[in-house]
């Protein structure tokens, strides 16, 4: 198993050596140039130049790549061109909206696209499965933003029970943050419990006719522990699996869910950072996001041995 | 219904009656509002950008400052006189003025702050062209010498918008021009106080009140007068979608939109809750840039027949739609300021098309496509360069339109490549009137070739005009080349005027004080 993980761990460099790359020159080679955007409009264009020149932007491209990679490798991220902090700090500033966003909406998710996946497998062809299967079709079809939208409209300003938006530390005020994180978090976990509960459903169906289920059955277990004793247990490790696809789609849908409500995460960050060309924060955000999904994809792989014992590494 | 707010007041509320919270001290006023974009850069002087400007505005002060009827009045000056020969200028700081780490401030400061606002800014570059230099002469007191009459010292000094010259401390204002300011050199005179250690970038910035600020005694009047702080502490939140914000105004966890954009206007009016102020009367001016280096329209007739061709009322329709936002002005110094004037321009912005093919038939047009950049996601000027496609198109022109986000029309309209190798023929843009008051502010009207601003026009008659108008020291003479100036650029224009606008702020009922000012200032707002 260590041997595995260390393997893993080591196969991260050159998918990180890939994306650096690939994210360095899909800047560079875009349109856009955030000396322009610093200036402002009523600057000439010798302030311009000179704002280029004092960001190292008018370097040959191979030059910034061989400055940069050289400050990532010895932990230096470099400094946002607009806002006067590293970029470190600025990540650390924006990293608690988000994962506090993701750890809700994966509770929020898997608490209730498990059960419902499983009932609508075990109730194959009732109106409960039509119903599961109707509410999947409507969470993959209507976009974030749309959901986002009704929920406010809804809950805070017809309601006003919840508040349309912002943020507040867990250590500021907890009921506070609570509050906040509800709205954001049933807006993105429709879609991913659209995912799951689709999954579920079908692995648990699969599942539910192998032999030892029959058998299961037959030594009189009830249903409650065929189902989630031996059925679900089998059926884990697609769920798994799409568990962690599904990290892609949150760190997709963090981008417009914190958006609407207001959230200062690492999604808004990376908007901002797009629109106003903020190179070394653009970089370093996508080269955190392949970190967090290809660890998290890692983690998954290993929770498979506790769900199924053949696999072994 | 479980409801979080509910659940948390009644949990207040028992800790209270158990003695659990002590009695808290009366709580600060705080007004909470979403401005125009986050504040990301912090140096008002490094950048043009409005937002940095309306946060120098909350932290530093300025020498002059102009009034709602466009006078520059004195601000951080006590007193100033001229020498009789218009070469001297001498300028007296007032008593008690104090950086907010309680240091003096002093006439070194500001002689350093000049220096280095006029490093950057247009109009101070003209300005200090003019300059012999500045002089120390005692702590409170300093020197313009100038090597000729200069008729914009005052109006330099107390230019309203960007780039303001904001008076820092003479550590900060040593800082390299083309590098921005430390955080903690965040340090202004002005009637708020920047709070650093609550500066969080895309979430919100926070200033309190200068409780040793000595505001002047004569009533706040434009971006003059005695600056009365009125509530303890402003936060700027950043919220970067509209429907959000509007929102969270109808649901009263904001104060204040500084610009809530027009399509939501009709739902905030229907509001009893939310008040729509135009605090800008002269507000906004749409226009049409030229590339004057690119192949046609470096031939002056061709840009002129642009300037028939066109009609404003065609383009505030379709950006601005409710008329009680625009306003068709064909003055380029913009309706209701002192230097507007119709002088020149009544042949032109009336859509004839008629007379522009003819015109064009004339100046030898070969029919190369014109490349209009046209901006998809900023929405009040979105919809500004499909009219103008087809108004050219009517006058005979062939139009190349190229969508693409601001920022990428950004980077290319500083780009003299070709127009059908990465460079441009024309984009559209807009203005806050304060940035276009006179000739020499105005940044289109540059025609010094490649010093001047993108579409770099080269044009030796209008450079004489602005430096006529620079170098006139009398109001009336100055109008009067104002006029003759109009009179050669409508034939010769380096951009065109295609309409003004307005844009309200919206508040909730229980603000009040906004003052009329080309800029959205804090001061003199209220809040019950």
């Amino acid at each position: 198993m260590l041997d595995f993980i260390a393997r893993r761990l080591i196969a991260i460099i050159p998918v990180l050596g890939v994306v650096a790359v690939f994210v360095f020159l899909m800047l560079r080679l875009t349109p856009g140039d955030p000396a322009a955007v610093i200036a402002g409009d009523n600057a000439t264009s010798d302030q311009i130049a000179d704002i280029r020149n004092k960001l190292g932007l008018d370097e040959p491209i191979w030059t910034q790549f061989a400055i940069w990679i050289g400050n990532v490798l010895q932990g230096n991220f470099g400094e946002s061109f607009f806002f006067k902090k590293t970029v470190a700090e600025l990540i650390a500033q924006r990293v608690e909206p988000t994962l506090a966003l993701a750890i809700c909406t994966l509770v929020f998710a898997v608490s209730i696209s498990v059960p419902i996946g499983v009932m609508a497998a075990y109730r194959q062809g009732s109106l409960i499965d039509k119903a599961v299967m109707g509410f999947s079709v409507l969470g993959f079809s209507v976009p974030g933003f749309v959901i986002g939208y009704c929920l406010i409209y809804v809950f805070a300003i017809e309601l006003g029970w919840l508040p349309v938006q912002g943020y507040v530390r867990i250590g500021v005020n907890f009921w506070q943050f609570a509050e906040r994180m509800v709205l954001p978090s049933l807006t993105l976990s429709v879609g991913f419990v659209a995912l799951i509960s689709r999954i579920t459903r079908a692995s648990v169906l699969e599942v539910l006719n192998e032999d030892y289920i029959r058998t299961a059955r037959a030594k009189g277990l009830s249903n409650r522990v065929v189902l989630m004793r031996h059925a679900l247990r089998n059926a884990a490790v697609p769920i798994l699996t799409v568990i962690g696809l599904g990290i892609a789609i949150l760190i997709g849908g963090a981008v417009v869910t914190e958006s609407v409500f207001g959230l200062p995460g690492l999604g808004r960050l990376t908007v901002e950072a797009v629109l106003s060309r903020d190179f070394p924060t653009i970089q370093t955000v996508i080269l955190l996001f392949s970190v967090v999904y290809v660890v998290i994809n890692l983690l998954i792989d290993i929770s498979y041995t506790l769900f199924d014992p053949r696999i072994r590494y | 219904m479980f409801s979080f707010r509910k659940s948390a007041l009644a949990i207040v509320a028992a800790a209270s009656v158990g003695g659990l919270i002590a009695a808290a001290p009366a709580q600060a006023q705080t007004l909470k509002v979403v401005m125009h974009s986050d504040v990301k850069i912090l140096d008002p002087i490094w950048t043009t950008a409005y937002i940095q400007r309306n946060h120098g505005y909350m932290v530093w002060d300025t020498l002059f400052a102009m009034d709602e009827k466009f006078d520059v009045k004195p601000q951080m000056v006590e007193k100033y006189d001229v020498s009789a020969d218009k070469l001297t200028w001498t300028f007296t700081l007032r008593d008690g003025l104090e950086w907010h780490d309680g240091k003096p401030v002093t006439a070194e400061d500001c002689v350093a702050s000049i220096k280095r606002w006029a490093a950057r800014d247009s109009m101070g570059q003209k300005m200090m062209a003019s300059a012999e230099g500045l002089e120390v002469v005692d702590a409170k007191t300093f020197k313009l010498k100038m090597k000729e009459p200069y008729g914009l010292v005052l109006q330099s000094l107390g230019k309203p918008s960007s780039n303001v010259p904001f008076m820092m401390p003479k550590k900060t204002a040593e800082t390299d021009p083309m590098q921005q300011i430390k955080l903690e050199d965040v340090i202004g005179s002005g009637p708020f106080v920047f709070k650093g250690d609550e500066w969080k970038p895309g979430e919100k910035i926070v200033y309190v009140k200068n409780t040793k600020y000595k505001p002047r005694s004569e009533p706040a009047n434009g971006l003059a007068g005695g600056k009365v702080v009125k509530v303890d502490r402003v936060e700027w939140i950043a919220m970067p979608d509209i429907q959000t914000q509007v929102g969270a105004l109808q649901n009263g966890e904001i104060d204040m939109i500084e610009s809530p954009g027009h399509d939501l206007l009709p739902l905030l009016a229907k509001d009893k809750n939310i008040k729509l102020v135009s605090f800008n009367p002269t507000g906004n001016q749409y226009t049409f840039r030229f590339n004057s280096t690119a192949k046609p329209f470096d031939n002056a007739k061709i840009r002129h027949a642009v300037f028939v061709a066109f009609a404003q009322e065609d383009f505030l329709k379709a950006t601005i739609g409710d008329p009680q936002w625009f306003k068709v002005c064909k003055a380029p110094f913009v309706c209701g300021t002192p230097l507007a004037t119709d002088a020149g321009m009544a042949d032109v912005l009336n859509g004839n098309a008629a007379k522009a093919k003819q015109l064009l038939t004339e100046a030898g047009y070969d029919g190369t496509p014109i490349v209009l950049m046209h901006s998809t996601d900023l929405q009040v000027l979105t919809n500004l360069a499909p009219v103008a496609k087809a108004q050219l198109e009517r006058a005979g022109f062939k139009v190349d339109m190229v969508s693409m986000d601001w920022q990428t029309l950004v980077a290319r309209r500083v780009k003299k490549d070709p127009p059908n190798a990465g460079g441009w023929h024309a984009f559209l843009t807009s203005w806050v009137a304060a940035d276009i008051l006179n000739p020499v502010m105005a940044g289109f009207f540059n025609a010094s070739c490649d010093k001047a601003m993108f579409g770099w026009p080269c044009d030796a008659t209008i450079e004489k005009f602005r430096d006529q108008f620079a170098k006139e020291t009398d109001p009336a003479k100055q109008k009067q080349i104002v006029e003759d100036l109009q009179k050669y650029w409508v034939n010769h224009p380096t951009h065109i005027n295609v309409g003004q606008w307005y844009a309200p702020l919206a508040r909730r009922a229980n603000i009040d004080g906004n003052l009329t000012a080309p800029v959205p200032v804090f001061w003199n707002v209220t809040k019950k």
